[in-house]
């Protein structure tokens, strides 16, 4: 199957042992979030009312919820957040066309910003945690919203790392036009980051 | 003088263990990984020879409800875990590379980090014991919301398994680059040994299995530790939940911890047969017919939670019976008027095939629906996955360390002595789990700790508990002949048992690079085309 990929892009070079490891390691991390994300919908389905605002009610009869609770999001922050998330994984893209075409200022300022905006997103993110009004033990529901975002923004943590790490290197004077794997490996990383984004946006916001 | 920077002959020589725990050689982390994983196996083997004393009477107390539960769920999880899945990485990593003639795996350090895992994993599991309320005790499967409900152990045994879930996949990562890329000139995907086939299909599993079973433990954990609702309907969540996420990785987890004892044996049965492995193609597509089928029969340990499509589940069970009846066939074809040779890695082969063709059988009557219904947590599901693991998986890993250990060691182990280890294995096991089927289909339930004479259970429970310690008893042949092979020395050429495949070719044991030179490989039998001067086609 790699020979088919050869010839088919014949021109290009072929992809390096450490890329293909990478995207193996992708497609795993595709598959930890879509057990996640199975358990959202297979809850979902078994689920009368969803959000399970029954069921929070029986927890708070029972006293174990707090009285105040509510199975709500606000959208209009996340929307703003999710805007700022696809917009770095344009700057990102960016930041490796230019050093494709030998330009290291471009690729330090394109994974700044990427950086930049990633930070932005989970800071983000963290301001609406503290503004929700449920916390992660409010029924089924309120478990999975956390679980979710929350091991998606470890991994946007991760990729600003990785993206950090290269921007290290660049600024260090290392990668050219020729050599620069490492921050395609990251903008692959970052873009993973953000489509598992998109999903869980759609999901979690939008389907509800 | 002026020094010039020349590799010394035979490398720089280091502390002895400074070299071990720093090595990134794929064959001294594969020999790390099979002494690690063969360590938990007597572990793993000390649990279960406590179980079947507590079994081998009647309303016996030995051991206390609590205790019972702790050890059984042990030697489970280390059996499986510790034992079966990471020594499958241990003769992957001493033999893909060799195989496929290549210097090393594709990422050496990483390799060095899957193994690292490892051995902590095992002990963070084990460090169960040492807390208040004991180790794990929610079987291996961990049925929730039964383990949202237990002690510190059961968070301990969540954390070891995610880690070696991260050993493993990044470790399936590995070995998948290094057989799509480091393969030798000539050396085809369709000309790769069996073994390499069935490890790079189990690496596929992995890689797409183990993180969902991490997602499992994850989710496991929120609900023990931040009052998460996944598995407790209470807060609205579904206790069936946690069995359609684990089983989704635990049923491709159980092709995991044989496929690659399905590649052993048939690297063992065309050698000690004279003969090509009957069928190489056919057996490499029924490989991918179950792995990829496995991701399909997973709630067939569920049907009597009433939550799943039965038929459904029911018909892919028995599909999968197909691709595994295909490798029957090219086991039996190999045998079929073949000039058949009865050394102890021969007599494993065949154990396996005998074993497992009864394991595949009980299995496919277990997954027919109404009969599921009756046997559903019964010593009959007990006597299956042994005949399977057991009869399959372990005897293949005897197999192939009679069969490699020339090849690892430099030594072969006594003949003699492998033949009474295989024929005290043989009969302890059949004795030890034959009796299940029919405490089985009397009704015994499984992990019970303790049970009434009722239909003469004992009789049965006191030969299985029997057997037990004659499988722990074959172990002494086996340990006898390392240590006299290791109080020889190194005096195995290159390919003593006249075999195919490329590690054969090279010094035992080999070199540090692996090869000084590779032979032409025109087929899936360079070994052969070389003593034989002629090529086989392909």
């Amino acid at each position: 199957m790699a020979a088919h990929g050869a010839t088919a892009t014949q021109h290009k070079e072929p992809m390096s042992n450490g890329m293909l490891g990478f995207i193996l390691f992708i497609a795993s991390e595709v598959m930890f979030f879509g057990g996640l994300f199975a358990a959202y919908f297979i809850a979902r389905a078994d689920s009368p009312q969803w959000p399970p605002t029954d069921v929070l009610e029986q927890m708070k009869v029972a006293g174990t919820a707090a009285q105040s609770a509510e199975l709500k999001l606000e959208v209009a922050l996340p929307l703003i957040a999710t805007c700022i998330l696809v917009l770095s994984s344009f700057t990102v893209q960016w930041a490796v066309m230019q050093i494709q075409k030998g330009n290291r200022t471009g690729l330090v300022w394109g994974l700044f910003i990427s950086i930049a905006l990633g930070l932005t997103f989970l800071t983000m993110q963290l301001y609406d945690y503290s503004q929700l009004p449920f916390s992660s033990g409010d029924t089924v529901w309120a478990t999975a919203f956390y679980t979710l975002t929350g091991f998606h923004g470890a991994h946007v943590a991760g990729g600003a790392i990785f993206m950090s790490v290269c921007l290290v290197r660049a600024m260090g004077g290392q990668f050219s036009a020729e050599h620069h794997e490492a921050v395609e490996a990251a903008s692959f990383y970052w873009h993973f980051v953000d489509v598992v984004w998109i999903a869980l946006f759609t999901t979690l916001y939008i389907v509800g | 003088m002026a020094s010039i920077a020349v590799p010394k002959q035979g490398g720089y020589s280091r502390p002895l263990i400074l070299e071990w725990i720093t090595t990134v050689d794929h064959k001294k982390l594969g020999i790390l990984y099979l002494y690690t994983s063969l360590f938990f196996f007597a572990v793993g083997g000390v649990l279960a020879l406590l179980v079947r004393t507590q079994l081998a009477v009647a309303d016996n107390n030995f051991v206390d409800n609590h205790v019972y539960n702790q050890i059984f769920t042990m030697h489970a999880s280390a059996m499986l875990f510790l034992f079966i899945i990471p020594i499958w990485a241990g003769f992957g990593n001493y033999l893909v590379p060799l195989q496929i003639g290549a210097l090393d795996m594709a990422f050496p350090r990483i390799n060095a980090l899957s193994f690292w895992l490892f051995p902590p994993a095992g002990l963070i599991m084990f460090a169960g014991f040492l807390v208040k309320d004991g180790a794990a005790q929610a079987g291996w499967t961990a049925y929730s919301p039964l383990a949202k409900t237990l002690g510190t152990g059961m968070d301990l045994w969540i954390i070891a398994v995610a880690i070696l879930g991260i050993s493993s996949t990044i470790g399936a990562a590995n070995f998948l680059v290094t057989m799509f890329r480091m393969r030798a000139p000539g050396m085809t995907m369709f000309r790769m040994p069996i073994f390499c086939w069935t490890m790079l299909v189990t690496s596929v599993l992995q890689l797409l299995a183990t993180p969902v079973l991490a997602s499992a433990l994850a989710m496991l954990f929120i609900d023990r530790n931040f009052g998460g609702n996944f598995f407790d309907p209470n807060g609205g969540g579904n206790a069936v939940l946690w069995q359609n996420v684990f089983w989704f990785y635990s049923h491709p987890a159980v092709y995991i911890m044989i496929l690659p004892g399905m590649g052993i044996i048939s690297e063992i049965l065309p050698v000690f047969s004279r003969k090509p492995l009957f069928g190489y193609k056919a057996f490499i597509f029924a490989t991918m017919g179950i792995g990829g089928l496995g991701f399909s029969v997973w709630a067939h340990h569920m049907f009597t939670t009433g939550a799943v499509l039965k038929p459904w589940f029911g018909f892919m069970t028995g599909l999968i019976g197909v691709p595994t009846g295909v490798k029957m066939f090219n086991w039996l074809g190999t045998l079929w008027r073949g000039q058949i040779s009865f050394e102890a890695p021969m007599l494993f082969a065949l154990g396996f095939v005998s074993m497992f063709l009864i394991g595949g059988i009980n299995g496919a009557f277990a997954a027919a629906v109404p009969v599921d219904f009756a046997i559903h947590d019964t010593y009959f599901v007990v006597a299956h996955i042994h005949y399977v693991l057991f009869g399959g998986s372990v005897f293949a890993v005897f197999g192939g360390l009679y069969y490699w250990f020339p090849k690892i060691w430099g030594r072969k182990l006594n003949e003699r002595l492998g033949q009474l280890h295989f024929a005290l294995m043989f009969i302890g096991f059949n004795l030890t789990f034959f009796p299940m089927h029919l405490l089985g289909l009397d009704g015994m339930p499984r992990r019970i700790a303790t049970y009434n004479d009722f239909n003469n259970w004992q009789a049965l429970n006191m030969l299985s508990t029997g057997g037990a310690f004659l499988i722990s008893l074959s172990m002494i042949p086996f340990i006898a002949a390392v240590v006299m092979a290791f109080m020889r020395p190194k005096d195995q050429p290159n390919d003593p048992w006249e075999a195919n495949t490329l590690e054969w070719a090279t010094t035992s044991p080999p070199p540090v690079h692996n090869f000084d030179e590779i032979p032409e490989i025109h087929s899936e039998r360079p070994l052969f085309d070389l003593r034989h001067g002629t090529h086989s086609g392909h």
